[in-house]
């Protein structure tokens, strides 16, 4: 009886899996695709180690007849990018800081605390995230007007760090955790405080690195509001300003402009690379990106 | 890890047969300071600038200077501007380009990228590597790729032996110029969205349907794509109300040009605001894109019962 079904089955999954040729092509095609779409970042890697008479040439190249690894170094000298680098990190890891922190504080009282209202408040909490930036920005600069906050450190930090994004993973997360656990440390006479600290964040540790991690991208790459917030880019300009007023100035020296940009993406590769298997799971819950 | 809890000395004042209400009045204390943070950064930075955005449209604002309310003024200055109006048709042919481009390349991708392809992580995490980067390092990028004697031209000159147009200076190609560059950037998030949907799709059903006599095409279209259709409306939503807010890459590659060609909606708050200095009528305009966004939504969830199949 279950010899021939299992014939069939196999063969079924013969006949999902492709059989030898076809098999290969398919493979090696998807490689050429692959290859198509890296191919800007590899012309940009190369064009960054390219002496400057060989930036345009046709046929194109991707490796020049030298590779100058000083190219770096003149675009560190060509614009204050150690400033731009230094700001960018600043920023970036203190809005991380702010939001892992501000949304697990708020994402426990979500998960673990009774309190009145406490379902209408989550409800309201998730719709601000139907407000797009776009529509915050004119008035988010006039705030920071009236609080004598254009060109700070604190404009760049703050208005965008409290969203519901984190609150709303984090609450995930720490619903997951055994009510038991929650319960014999309440027993043993912990507090609040101290089941957030001692049971909740060190369970939650993979929750709370995707949500660092994504934060941390998205402040990175942040535009549009550094770009409004910062009259003054020599002194408190991000990365992505610093490339943007390097392209307006210096249109013509395309190879420390790519040796820039490749510096620019090299953290956020870095962080898919070692993101990896969180990824999934981070990006379907958080919404990030999707530009 | 550690959870070091002490048993010996229970705290004085919690025992576990502590009257219910206790607890609850203390839960509510603690939840005061729990949320704290999160209420009042919510409420100073979103809800307070959401109100102030539709208070400022009201109002003539300068940046500097006397402020006058005009009541549904800028509204109306709106809708009689030409280029308000060129903006919003610009926006929505980014849109009707985009979407479509993004989600059959990021379907497609994910259906050929299937679990039976050797290497599939490594995909995954290529075609995300754009979604992370910054978008003013990918636009350079791009940007010298589009310039005469770029990467795209050189090669039309070596292949064809014509050099390519002028990609982003000329009013026919500058706007697709814009909308390949943005998929090339954005669809890798909805691929990986597809493919962990298709992963979910239960291998025995894929098996009869192959038994059966069903080829590749039939599977995907009477199987797995049925089965799929909660993450492709997730992902149309999403891209849907994120490419409404397209601004970074017209700015970077063409600065709306040429004319006022590839000028978006956002570009256009950008402009009124800061290089007009004209807040009111930037925020007016803001508010047009929330109501834009908050419709698409709403006839998103709307529509979505014809076709998505939750089961």
């Amino acid at each position: 009886m279950t010899e021939p079904r299992t014939q069939a089955r196999r063969r079924a999954a013969d006949l999902l899996r492709g059989t030898g040729p076809r098999r290969v092509v398919s493979h090696l095609l998807l490689l050429a695709v692959a290859l198509l779409f890296i191919a800007p970042l590899l012309y940009a890697l190369g064009t960054s180690l390219k002496p400057q008479d060989e930036v345009f040439t046709a046929p194109p190249t991707l490796i020049g007849s030298e590779v100058r690894w000083n190219n770096y170094v003149e675009a560190f000298q060509f614009a204050p990018f150690a400033r731009y680098f230094f700001n960018s990190f600043l920023v970036a890891i203190l809005g991380t800081a702010v939001v892992v922190a501000a949304s697990s504080l708020s994402a426990y009282a979500f998960a673990r605390l009774r309190f009145p209202g406490r379902d209408k408040l989550f409800v309201l909490f998730l719709g601000t995230l139907i407000v797009p930036q776009e529509v915050l920005i004119v008035p988010m600069y006039w705030l920071m007007q009236v609080l004598g906050w254009v060109d700070s450190y604190q404009a760049l930090i703050l208005p965008f760090a409290f969203t519901a994004f984190g609150t709303f993973l984090l609450r995930q997360f720490f619903l997951t955790v055994p009510a038991e656990l929650v319960d014999s440390a309440r027993v043993d006479g912990a507090g609040p405080f101290d089941i957030f600290f001692r049971v909740m964040l060190p369970l939650s540790r993979p929750a709370l690195a995707v949500l660092a991690m994504f934060t941390f991208i998205a402040y990175w790459g942040s535009f549009l509001w550094p770009l409004i917030v910062i009259d003054n880019v020599n002194l408190r300009g991000t990365v992505p300003l610093g490339l943007t007023s390097f392209m307006s100035q210096q249109g013509t020296q395309w190879h420390l402009m790519m040796a820039a940009a490749v510096l620019a993406m090299l953290p956020s590769v870095l962080l898919v690379v070692l993101l990896q298997k969180n990824l999934v799971r981070g990006l379907l819950t958080t919404g990030f990106g999707g530009r | 890890m550690s959870i070091a809890i002490d048993t010996t000395a229970p705290a004085p004042g919690v025992s576990p047969a502590a009257p219910r209400g206790s607890r609850l009045r203390d839960d509510r204390r603690h939840a005061l300071l729990f949320l704290g943070p999160s209420l009042i950064g919510l409420a100073v930075f979103t809800l307070f600038p959401t109100v102030m955005a539709l208070v400022m449209s009201l109002f003539d604002w300068p940046v500097f200077g006397e402020r006058t309310f005009r009541g549904l003024d800028n509204y109306a200055r709106l809708l009689g501007n030409p280029v308000f109006r060129q903006v919003v048709l610009n926006t929505c042919l980014f849109v009707a380009l985009y979407i479509p481009l993004n989600l059959v390349v990021s379907l497609g991708l994910a259906v050929w990228v299937s679990p039976r392809i050797k290497g599939r992580p490594f995909f995954r995490i290529l075609f995300f590597i754009p979604v992370m980067t910054p978008v003013v390092a990918n636009a350079v990028v791009w940007r010298f790729m589009y310039q005469p004697g770029g990467l795209l031209d050189s090669l039309s000159q070596s292949v064809l032996g014509s050099p390519a147009p002028s990609f982003l200076a000329s009013s026919a190609t500058a706007m697709l110029a814009i909308v390949v560059m943005s998929v090339w950037q954005g669809f890798g998030y909805n691929f990986l969205v597809f493919s962990t949907a298709i992963d979910q799709v239960p291998q025995e059903q894929l098996e009869a349907a192959a038994i059966d006599g069903a080829n590749g095409r039939q599977r995907f279209w009477y199987v797995t794509l049925p089965m799929i259709t909660p993450s492709i409306f997730f992902a149309t939503t999403l891209t849907l109300i994120t490419s409404f807010q397209v601004f970074a890459q017209p700015f970077l590659l063409t600065k709306g040009g040429p004319g006022n060609n590839t000028a978006t909606l956002v570009l256009f708050v950008y402009n009124e605001g800061w290089r007009f200095l004209h807040m009111g009528l930037a925020a007016a305009a803001g508010w047009v894109l929330f109501v834009i966004i908050m419709g698409i939504t709403a006839v998103q969830f709307l529509g979505q019962k014809r076709w998505v199949h939750y089961d």
